[in-house]
């Protein structure tokens, strides 16, 4: 994190994947002590990383990071289950030793997700699909839609938070 | 859309923003006690025998008082911003409560038992009360924006420590006002005013401030 605060986009996108292995275990683990079907598991999983994305300015760099990346994911876990009328305790500290665990089989989000992006903006949906899905860099998305490589930063950055919000919002 | 191609998003949007909440939280106080100061200067103004006030004990531990309140308060709204809940905030929150019972304690020795009530009444009570939650508005908007990035634990308590927040950076402006400057005053209608903003603050926060 400290290292892609510098700007290493690399060790970034190390660490979001680990921190997504590691959400997937503490999800599925949340969903079968919830009585939920597996299914939800993906969304929680990148509405988590979205979250973590966005409010990564919360975390106070003196402070070790897991305590902060747990804090998030109870979080947004509870959320989930609080909005499919679950209102239990959920206890991921027992999983904790779990972020170095090796990515299990990973599917596709469920249907919520792509409704979500159908949702957004025109534009906005194209340059998320451009980077995520067709694997290009703001910079190509920019040019084959006539943007500025900075302008497609900010479109990105919208897009995102619009989706973080369909997230909470949306699946009550 | 799979997570990996989420995390390609999410890795291309890193330059946009990363702000320290620190920095953030100061501006919007910054900004608010601003848009405040305007409205002192214009409708309220400052004592006029300022000068001469700075000379005196209670006017100069109220000062003191009202920005170890601004301190705490700080320590508090930050520290409520963040996800993980702690409680190390309560630490700053002790010099306010020292000062404020030393003070409360000099001044009861000091004065007569006889002027205590009108000490303690004062003669500004009324505007106390009003001028208070009405500097501490446009901070508390402010802050309240400002927490909308931040990944508060409890919104509601983040809330709460804006209004405190809102209502100590007003105290202070205020402090250049109000003629009344025993303790005996200050400890009762200061806080009777904050408490007002600290509710609104805590009310918004729930709305505003989950995530």
């Amino acid at each position: 994190m400290r290292a892609a605060r510098q700007g290493d986009d690399e060790a970034y996108r190390r660490l979001l994947l680990l921190v997504a292995s590691w959400l997937r275990a503490v999800a599925s683990r949340g969903l079968a002590a919830a009585g939920r079907p597996n299914a939800d598991c993906e969304d929680i999983v990148q509405e988590t990383l979205l979250a973590m994305h966005l409010k990564r300015d919360t975390w106070d760099e003196t402070q070790p990071l897991q305590p902060w990346l747990r804090a998030i994911a109870r979080h947004k876990l509870v959320d989930h289950l609080r909005r499919r009328g679950f209102t239990d305790h959920v206890d991921i500290d027992d999983h904790s030793d779990m972020l170095a665990a090796p990515a299990s089989a990973e599917e596709g989000s469920a249907f919520d997700a792509r409704q979500m992006l159908a949702s957004l903006p025109e534009r906005q949906r194209r340059i998320v699909e451009g980077i995520s899905i067709e694997g290009q860099s703001a910079r190509d998305v920019g040019a084959r839609m006539g943007m500025s490589e900075g302008a497609v930063r900010v479109m990105l950055h919208r897009a995102l938070r619009a989706l973080a919000d369909a997230y909470r919002k949306d699946r009550t | 859309m799979k997570t990996e191609q989420l995390v390609a998003s999410l890795v291309a949007d890193r330059a946009a923003s990363a702000r320290p909440l620190g920095r953030s939280v100061g501006r919007a106080l910054l900004a608010g006690a601003l848009v405040s100061l305007v409205v002192f200067a214009l409708e309220f103004g400052p004592r006029v025998d300022l000068a001469s006030a700075f000379a005196t004990w209670r006017f100069d531990l109220k000062l003191v008082l009202v920005l170890a309140a601004l301190t705490a308060a700080s320590v508090a709204c930050l520290a409520m911003a963040r996800p993980v809940a702690t409680m190390q905030w309560r630490w700053a929150v002790l010099p306010v409560l020292l000062i404020a019972a030393a003070a409360l304690g000099t001044e009861l020795v000091v004065l007569p038992a006889g002027t205590w009530e009108a000490r303690l009444v004062g003669s500004n009570a009324l505007v106390c009360l009003t001028a208070i939650p009405l500097f501490a508005l446009a901070p508390l908007a402010a802050l309240l924006l400002a927490l909308r990035r931040a990944a508060p634990a409890f919104p509601a308590l983040a809330g709460a420590a804006c209004g405190a927040l809102a209502a100590a950076a007003a105290a202070v402006i205020y402090a250049f006002h109000c003629f009344d400057d025993s303790p005996l005053f200050v400890l009762t209608w200061y806080p009777l005013a904050a408490i007002p903003v600290v509710l609104v603050g805590a009310a918004v926060g729930r709305r505003l401030l989950s995530w």
